[in-house]
């Protein structure tokens, strides 16, 4: 065994793999929180299968858990420094993942004939199946067997030792990359504690793991990975469908309304329904609908009825939810509809992640429907997002779709939980009393931000009624006049175009003073702003101009896109966006790069592609 | 405070037809919210679209004009998001039995606190004169030339199958009995279905004349109230018995048939199976019952949605979100 060489990284991806039930996820939590708490950024995404239940050590089987660690850390990595693999299937999926400099551990005890047969490996080699190269270290690890033994006495059956497994993984990669495993103690003591006998035996199987690789002195690199201060406070780790839910709750603490969510299961958005649902402890009420339109529906009613309300869906079933969002349009009541993007058309690819939604949202109604639409950049910043849809839509009494996707709302991150006054104060435009001798109306509105003045049923002497048909701009009685219809549809148009008056200009990062801007919207930010500043480190000059605010767009966007020679609009979609700003920068000529395969971007394809622009 | 049905009316022209049975059915409604008493901003009114969807903007109340079919998931919203305020679903066969079918089962499922009024006039009125899902099979109209070819929904026996605990039914034209089941339904806790028999004079005129004309009206309907025995007629001579598992009609004092014989109307039982084979009468060999058939206890949705939340809720009522974030898994940076 040769001398354990010592490598100094800026940032390490690590790839769990292995059957579904094999705490592939809980590794590499664990791993991302102690690397967080030493003061990394991280970012992890899991790739579940898309059945429930395959069966053991099938390729259909295999659930990953990839973390990246570091410092300038924005995405998952594209690809693995590390992979662990628990089984052949596991490693037949994953391998492409891996680095080709990149270290594979793998259990031996789980690479018998029988085990390499069920992922349909046809020989005894499985690495020269899969076309390892030379430069990929391989180390084998009789993982299974270690647990065994180091759990013989624990009185444990079989089948709970071997559960312990991704232990044994978590302490060896803890001992690679020199992470505290006190810290990691910890965090299991949290989860186990009423479990004192598997706490035990988790604990026993972590630290058998770390000296395992500390008393081989496995003839692998280990690596200190740099880091650096963060602001300070307190941080836990979140994921974007979290995230999501907990800004609305933090919308309704902020604006003293009590918060709905009327929500129908759908795959990716189906965990902000589970967390709302769980708020019950916050005040929040969830109504499981009967479908998409009720969700919408009871949406609305409850916003009607003066809550803070939302409905949360993906892909179909927004669409399924259009007649509905035109009628908040026209009744100008406050609404947040939450769209975690999906493969499609159609059901499409229900678990991964696309940009294909953002034309639906802007123009799925009939009729002249202006929407507010937002998109979250990161999973961290669904939080500030949905605050501010919520904040948009109290404050402007109009609907406001937000949307994220499926990476950024199974993705997560460090986030810095929000102090008392992070948040400003969201302030409903209310009905007054004097109103009703000035000769209020429900449709009068403020002369400068066209918002119209929100009664809340149960207050007295404001009795009105809201609907669908068209209103007189004067008296708010049906009208089908088609000079006041003209005004009406100007009024909604210019309500939600003064919005722009009200959000954060749009900014420039990387380097400014390049001819070329990269333009981006939404989830993608990570791998943008990664390729961005890989392409300013290696000479070429770019700049980024990321979008979270779609419509309005921010009052500057004009006056910032026209300084660059060459714009660059990149999404995971046709174009979309590039469809939507060419739209409204008149003149405006865009280049594109599209991809629609229902993966996230890969900095190094953006890279490629940027720098021979 | 003592209210006249003017404090429940709008400012607005009613524009029905002359001669449409929605008049009195909003008239009716006005009467039966002033004796029920609960202050017209306590109330709102929700309805989809059809011709009998335009009542709420006739109301001195908050109303919600919405979409098609999709009042019963609005007032569900209203009801569970305010608990406090009364809710009003008005609808028509076609809104609330086609396009809107699936939320009204499941409003009765979940028994959410509304009263649901739901004016049957057995055609789409609104967009001049198709079948609707409760037209009689064969019914002749623009969309069935040749007549229609599928059966229809039995109000009473739909909402029965979506476990329903309160129905009433009346007849347009018969305002007392209108008005005496809509403040039924008002008080009745849980969601009320009240199906009116109403008349399209410009589509269907007359659809339900072999029950409604008041020549035939005592001898081919009964007012069910509860406690009371299941008598009819002029002179009130006929009644209900069952006959093995069927309801049948016996005459007092024919065939050594007394007062005693004559079933009682419980309309308070959990069992509904009289109250269907009661709703199911349709006025031929068995009078159509109007009046309340069925108003049975149970939980109401919006009420315990409340309950669940407070008990939770009490147990930390000052909780924030910060305290939940920082009562689980976090590290401090310095």
């Amino acid at each position: 065994m040769s001398e354990t060489r010592v490598k100094n990284v800026e940032k390490v991806v690590v790839r769990f793999s292995g059957d579904s039930g094999d705490g592939m996820q809980l590794a590499g939590n664990i791993l991302s929180n102690i690397s967080a708490a030493i003061g990394n950024e991280i970012s992890t995404f899991p790739d579940y299968p898309a059945e429930i239940r395959a069966p053991q050590g099938t390729l259909g089987g295999v659930s990953g858990f990839q973390v990246h660690i570091g410092n300038g850390v924005h995405t998952p990595g594209d690809k693995a420094d590390v992979l662990v693999a628990m089984n052949p299937a596991a490693l037949k999926t994953n391998f492409k993942f891996l680095k080709s400099d990149g270290i594979v551990i793998y259990d031996t005890d789980s690479f018998a004939k029988s085990d390499l047969d069920k992922a349909a490996f046809t020989t005894d080699d499985p690495f020269a199946e899969i076309g390892a190269s030379a430069t990929v270290q391989i180390v084998p690890v009789a993982l299974s067997s270690m647990v065994a033994a180091a759990l013989a006495d624990s009185g444990m059956d079989n089948k709970s030792i071997m559960r312990c497994k991704n232990m044994f993984a978590l302490g060896l990669i803890c001992w690679l990359f020199d992470r505290p495993i006190e810290q990691a103690s910890k965090l299991l003591s949290n989860k186990f504690g009423k479990k004192p006998t598997i706490l035990e035996a988790n604990l026993k199987v972590l630290t058998a793991g770390y000296d395992y690789g500390n008393n081989i002195h496995a003839s692998v690199s280990t690596y200190r990975i740099e880091s650096k201060s963060q602001k300070p406070g307190i941080y836990t780790d979140i994921n974007g469908n979290r995230a999501t839910a907990l800004g609305l709750i933090m919308a309704s603490e902020k604006s003293g309304l009590p918060l709905f969510l009327g929500s129908y299961p759908i795959t990716p958005a189906t965990d902000i329904l589970h967390e709302l649902a769980k708020r019950k402890d916050l005040g929040v009420k969830v109504v499981q609908a009967e479908d998409e339109i009720a969700g919408v529906c009871t949406a609305i009613g409850a916003s009607f009825a003066g809550n803070l309300a939302a409905t949360s869906t993906s892909g179909p079933g927004l669409a399924l939810k259009s007649e509905a969002i035109g009628l908040a349009v026209m009744a100008e009541i406050p609404l947040v509809v939450i769209d975690v993007q999906r493969g499609g058309p159609s059901t499409g690819l229900p678990t991964k992640t696309e940009q294909t939604d953002l034309l639906q949202a802007l123009y799925g109604r009939n009729g002249e429907s202006p929407a507010v639409v937002l998109a979250a950049s990161t999973p961290t910043d669904c939080f500030d997002m949905a605050f501010n849809a919520a904040k948009i839509a109290v404050e402007h009494m109009t609907p406001v779709i937000l949307l994220t996707d499926a990476f950024i709302a199974n993705g997560s991150a460090a986030w810095r939980i929000p102090e008392d006054n992070d948040f400003p104060e969201i302030k409903p435009n209310y009905v007054k009393p004097e109103m009703l001798e000035e000769g209020w109306k429900p449709y009068k509105r403020d002369a400068e931000s066209f918002v119209r003045y929100w009664a809340i049923p149960g207050t007295e002497g404001f009795m009105h009624r809201l609907g669908g048909l068209e209103k007189d701009t004067n008296t708010s009685a049906i009208s089908t006049d088609p000079a006041n219809h003209q005004k009406m549809v100007d009024i909604r148009k210019n309500k939600i175009e003064y919005i722009a008056n009200c959000i954060e200009p749009l900014k420039v990062e990387g380097d400014e003073s390049a001819d070329t801007l990269v333009v981006g919207w939404g989830g993608t930010y990570g791998h943008l702003v990664t390729a961005v500043e890989e392409l300013n480190a290696m000479g070429k000059k770019t700049a980024l101009a990321h979008f979270r605010y779609i419509n309005p767009l921010p009052a500057n966007t004009e006056e910032v896109i026209k300084r660059y020679k060459n714009v660059v609009v990149c999404e995971l979609n046709n174009g979309q966006f590039a469809t939507h700003l060419v739209s409204k920068i008149e003149g405006l000529q865009v280049k594109k790069f599209n991809k629609v395969q229902g993966q996230p971007f890969m900095v190094e394809e953006l890279v490629d592609f940027l720098k021979n622009l | 405070m003592e209210y006249t049905a003017k404090d429940f009316k709008s400012d607005q022209y009613v524009r029905w037809c002359p001669g449409c049975g929605d008049h009195a059915v909003v008239n009716t409604l006005q009467k039966a919210m002033a004796e029920v008493g609960i202050p017209p901003h306590k109330i709102a009114v929700i309805s989809g679209i059809g011709c009998s969807s335009r009542l709420p903007y006739y109301m001195g109340t908050y109303g919600f004009h919405t979409i098609h079919g999709r009042s019963g998931a609005i007032a569900t919203g209203v009801k569970t998001a305010n608990p406090d305020l009364t809710v009003w679903q008005i609808t028509g066969d076609g809104d609330c039995l086609a396009i809107g079918g699936n939320h009204f089962i499941h409003e009765i499922r979940r028994n959410v606190n509304l009263n649901i009024i739901l004016l049957n006039n057995k055609i789409y009125g609104l967009t001049k004169g198709q079948y609707s899902p409760t037209s009689d099979r064969g019914a002749v109209t623009k969309s069935s030339p040749y007549g229609t070819v599928e059966d229809p929904f039995i109000p009473a026996e739909l909402t029965f199958g979506a476990r329903g605990n309160f129905f009433a039914r009346s007849i347009d034209v018969d305002l007392v009995t209108a008005k005496e089941v809509m403040v039924a339904a008002a008080k009745h806790k849980g969601a009320s279905v009240v199906e009116v028999l109403q008349n399209c004079v410009i589509f269907n005129d007359q659809i339900h004349k072999y029950v409604a004309d008041k020549e035939f009206r005592a001898e081919r309907t009964i007012h069910l109230k509860h406690g009371e025995k299941m008598l009819f007629g002029k002179d009130m001579d006929k009644g209900l018995v069952l006959d093995g598992l069927n309801l049948k009609v016996v005459k007092i004092g024919e065939n050594g048939v007394t007062l005693d014989d004559i079933l009682v109307h419980d309309e308070t039982t959990q069992d509904n199976f009289l109250h269907l084979r009661l709703a199911m009468m349709d006025g031929h060999e068995l009078p159509l019952a109007v009046g309340v058939i069925r108003s049975a206890e149970a939980p109401c949705y919006d009420e315990e949605v409340k309950r669940q939340m407070e008990e939770i809720r009490n147990k930390r009522p000052d909780k924030t979100l910060r305290d939940l974030l920082l009562s689980e898994e976090t590290w401090e940076v310095k």
